[in-house]
């Protein structure tokens, strides 16, 4: 076999996969640069700022990691159900269940943590498993329509997420309400000292770690697993798994219930290391930036993290842009928003940029 | 109208390093039927549609009577004359015969006068040589009525030069030969001038007056029918590229039953029976091929012993025990597929050619540790070895399966579902899509799996094949098995005439 063959082949096609979603960002900002120039403010300025903003010093790295580590959990909750060929954009919906189960779940234990006779860690502990579980049975319900009912996933994962939000609302507005949150409804606060510690050294929350070693636990699954296997033949042609006895259906919900899980904990550290209670603070749009971030990273769970990095950054410095270019703090999002519409359109471009293709082989 | 004569000049068609026609020059002469004869491949759909107007050729050009022509989408074709019948039905299944050929012209007016339009479309009709009820849903006619009315429409549009793509390929024999008589019989009396793609001699030999011949998207031969043998039609077809000769079918007795099907009941998507109270038995040793025209429930069949579609009712047993389409019964009966499109139907097409082949052993040791641990190097040791074995052309293990050529994959799939022990094959189509070459080994390679004691049911739409692999011949015919014989005591004719219904 032509191992010197095999390799050019898998970097033109990492160089493939690499070179047009860059490329699709270069387009972006072209785009944004022109929009810019028709609201007579100074693209060159607005990039500048952007760098500083989220990676010019110590300070914005912190500040952009902070952000980017709920969208690596939302942004796994995209790239998994992908790789299986479901379109899952109700991460959000998981990531503000998780949120809420976390911090509905721990209200009981508020007490007797603070009291001391209940150890921190166990409460943390239990938060985190019923953030998990919420947003696993959330969008494993979306995985179990699809497979039961034939009901489109992303509309139901999407609507799912209203629903989510509405629930959140329901109970922080009603039963969960803490009498003391006067503005801002909210489930009563965990505490200072029952929340999650950052990691030392920095004022970055835990969430990122755990986020980046489930990243790189769910690519050994995916790769080296038979069950990674079984679901990556799925996705690939569900007849061929049909026919080769593989329970099609078994693993669709496994899929989207490991996705809800990733989404639910991004919910646990909101809550737990961010806001200390539940509140309207939960629905940040983080879910929505998820989809954007496994898109950009080809849904490859290690790609998903310098993606989420980038724009956790993009978000970091809108504050910023917001103080010193005198532009809505919308802008931010739209910037998001032209980066998704080029890089869907990017997609049509593999298999057609000629020499980034590799040789094909055998007789026609 | 009289019949036009078509011609091509120098032909060649590029599609960028590849060339899919070189230098092709045909003439069809006005009344004239010409087949065009050549594999998967060779460039025949290139040609016509170069002539169509849907390729815009690199070189070359078409000439009407005589005349240079440019054509740059169907629709100059059609004002020229020349129309095309696809090998699909083209027609609007929940509208009338009439209100297709209405719709279809191209100066269909805004608001339709029926009345004028049913006498005009009658009086035209009696001017045919053949009829169609124009007045019933086209969902509701019968193929070949179908395929008449594809023709009748390109009449009434005025199109005197047909082309006709593999026009036989959804008709049973009986509904072919009317059919490609009546276009014959109107070249005859000059009204009309065919071209024809096919694969098939007999078509050839029994209908056409000249043939032409591509390989690999050259002219390698062309003349009138009756200079040209079968046998050298074959070879200018195939080229001097070696054929395998057909496996010795080793005679066995009959086994004992292996697999059984009773009262099967399916549905298709809309909830209508396609698979109609079905029974069957295959034996130890044995090819139990299916005929039928395809849409009598075969592919429904095929997909609820894939495990694809959900039986509604009945029994499917083992050496009598129930089998059950899950991973665990495939493994442990030692139940194998060949599905037709195995790109489609049969493998991942993005993930490596040596993940396709490990599809079905990927689970089990070597090739996983403690069944969850995915081990690449067995898993690569294995595909090189059945690469090896089964001549699969591939520039690496690790090459997408879908870079393959055709044959090709057809043959990493044969390899996987072929290499162990099988006691029951079900193969759908094996060689649709591939070339001579391919196909001789794929079906020497079944009647191999069969000499070694596979129970093997055959579905195909293609006669030659069953009449070619099967020890016994059956009939499906909407939804059940309408017929069954030895392949010693019957023949085409009466395996057709139950293809139709007949029986």
């Amino acid at each position: 076999m032509a191992v010197a063959a095999d390799l050019t082949h898998r970097l033109r096609q990492g160089a493939e996969y690499t070179l047009i979603p860059l490329g699709a960002l270069v387009v972006s900002a072209a785009l944004f640069s022109v929009f810019l120039l028709g609201l007579g403010k100074s693209p060159q300025q607005f990039f500048e700022l952007m760098w500083r903003g989220g990676f010019g010093t110590a300070f914005s790295w912190q500040n952009t990691l902070q952000r980017a580590a709920p969208l690596v959990l939302t942004a796994l909750c995209v790239a998994i159900p992908a790789r299986i060929g479901l379109v899952i954009i109700g991460g959000e919906g998981a990531l503000v269940l998780g949120g809420f189960a976390a911090a509905a779940i721990a209200i009981p234990m508020i007490g007797p943590v603070a009291a001391g006779s209940l150890p921190v860690a166990l409460m943390l502990g239990v938060m985190a498993l019923a953030a998990a579980l919420a947003g696993a049975l959330w969008i494993g319900f979306a995985g179990w329509l699809r497979h039961a009912r034939g009901v489109n996933e992303t509309i139901s994962s999407l609507l799912l997420t209203y629903i989510a939000i509405a629930i959140l609302y329901f109970f922080v507005e009603g039963a969960l309400r803490d009498p003391g949150s006067l503005n801002k409804p909210s489930t009563p606060p965990i505490g200072a000292g029952a929340m999650l510690q950052p990691i030392p050294g920095t004022d970055i929350h835990w969430g990122l770690a755990a986020g980046a070693l489930l990243a790189v636990l769910l690519h050994l699954l995916m790769t080296r697993t038979t069950f990674g296997f079984a679901m990556r033949v799925t996705g690939g042609n569900p007849r061929a798994a049909r026919a080769q006895g593989l329970p099609v259906g078994g693993l669709l919900v496994a899929a989207t219930m490991i996705a809800g899980a990733s989404a639910g904990l991004a919910g646990f550290f909101e809550v737990a290391a961010v806001h200390g209670n539940a509140n309207a603070s939960l629905v940040a749009g983080y879910g929505f930036t998820g989809i954007l971030v496994s898109f950009l990273a080809r849904h490859n769970p290690i790609a998903i993290l310098p993606v989420a990095i980038l724009f956790g950054g993009i978000a970091a410095a809108g504050g910023l842009i917001q103080r010193r270019m005198g532009l809505p703090d919308a802008t931010v999002l739209l910037l998001q928003g032209v980066i998704f519409v080029v890089l869907l359109a990017s997609e049509t471009l593999y298999g057609r940029i000629a020499w980034l293709q590799p040789k094909r082989s055998g007789a026609p | 109208m009289r019949a036009p004569t078509l011609a091509t000049e120098g032909m060649t068609k590029e599609f960028g390093a590849f060339t899919a026609l070189s230098d092709v020059s045909i003439t069809v002469p006005a009344g004239s039927f010409h087949a065009l004869l050549g594999e998967n491949g060779a460039g025949k759909s290139t040609l016509v549609k170069c002539i169509m107007g849907f390729h815009a050729p690199t070189r070359g050009r078409v000439l009407v009577d005589g005349a240079p022509v440019t054509i740059r989408n169907p629709r100059e074709a059609r004002a020229l004359g020349i129309g095309m019948v696809y090998q699909h039905f083209t027609l609007v299944p929940s509208l009338t015969g009439a209100e297709n050929m209405v719709i279809a012209r191209a100066d269909c007016p805004a608001v339709i006068d029926w009345r004028k339009e049913r006498q005009d479309l009658a009086e035209f009709l009696n001017r045919m040589p053949f009829q169609v009820p124009l007045d019933r849903p086209v969902a509701e006619l019968a193929a070949g009525e179908k395929q008449k009315l594809e023709i009748l429409k390109l009449l009434y549009l005025n199109q005197r030069f047909l082309i006709l793509d593999e026009p036989t390929s959804v008709l049973t024999p009986d509904e072919a030969d009317e059919i490609l008589g009546l276009l014959r019989q109107m070249t005859r009396d000059g009204a009309i001038s065919v071209l024809m793609i096919t694969h098939k001699f007999r078509e050839v030999t029994a209908f056409a007056d000249a043939v032409t011949v591509l390989r690999r998207g050259r002219l390698t031969g062309s003349g009138a029918v009756g200079d040209l043998s079968t046998d050298q039609m074959a070879r200018l077809m195939i080229g001097d590229s070696e054929v395998r000769a057909p496996a010795a079918r080793q005679p066995r007795a009959a086994g004992p039953t292996v697999l059984e099907l009773a009262a099967v009941f399916a549905e298709d998507e809309a909830g209508q029976t396609v698979v109609n109270s079905l029974n069957l038995k295959v034996h130890e040793g044995e090819v139990l091929g299916i005929a039928g025209v395809s849409g009598n429930g075969q592919s429904a069949l095929v997909e609820v012993l894939a495990g694809q579609r959900p039986m509604v009712d009945g029994r499917i047993t083992i050496h009598g025990k129930p089998f059950e389409p899950t991973r665990r019964d495939f493994a442990r009966f030692k139940v194998y597929g060949l599905p037709e499109e195995p790109l489609k139907n049969a493998t991942a097409p993005r993930m490596t050619v040596a993940e396709n082949i490990a599809f079905r052993s990927f689970d089990r040791p070597p090739m996983a540790r403690l069944n969850w641990w995915l081990r690449p190097g067995p898993m690569r040791a294995k595909a090189r070895e059945l690469i090896q074995r089964y001549n699969v052309k591939t520039p690496s293990t690790e090459a997408p399966i879908d870079t393959l050529s055709g044959g090709n994959v057809q043959r990493a799939v044969l390899a996987r579902e072929l290499s162990d022990d099988v006691a029951v094959l079900i193969v759908a189509n094996p060689c649709f899509g591939l070339d001579f070459a391919s196909a001789a080994d794929i079906r020497a390679q079944i009647l191999e799996a069969r000499n070694r004691g596979a129970a093997v049911l055959l579905i195909s739409e293609d006669l030659d094949e069953i009449l070619d692999l099967s020890d016994r011949v059956a009939v499906m015919s909407e939804g059940r098995i309408t017929f069954t014989a030895p392949i010693g005591e019957t023949d085409r004719a009466t395996i057709g005439h139950a293809m139709a219904g007949h029986h």
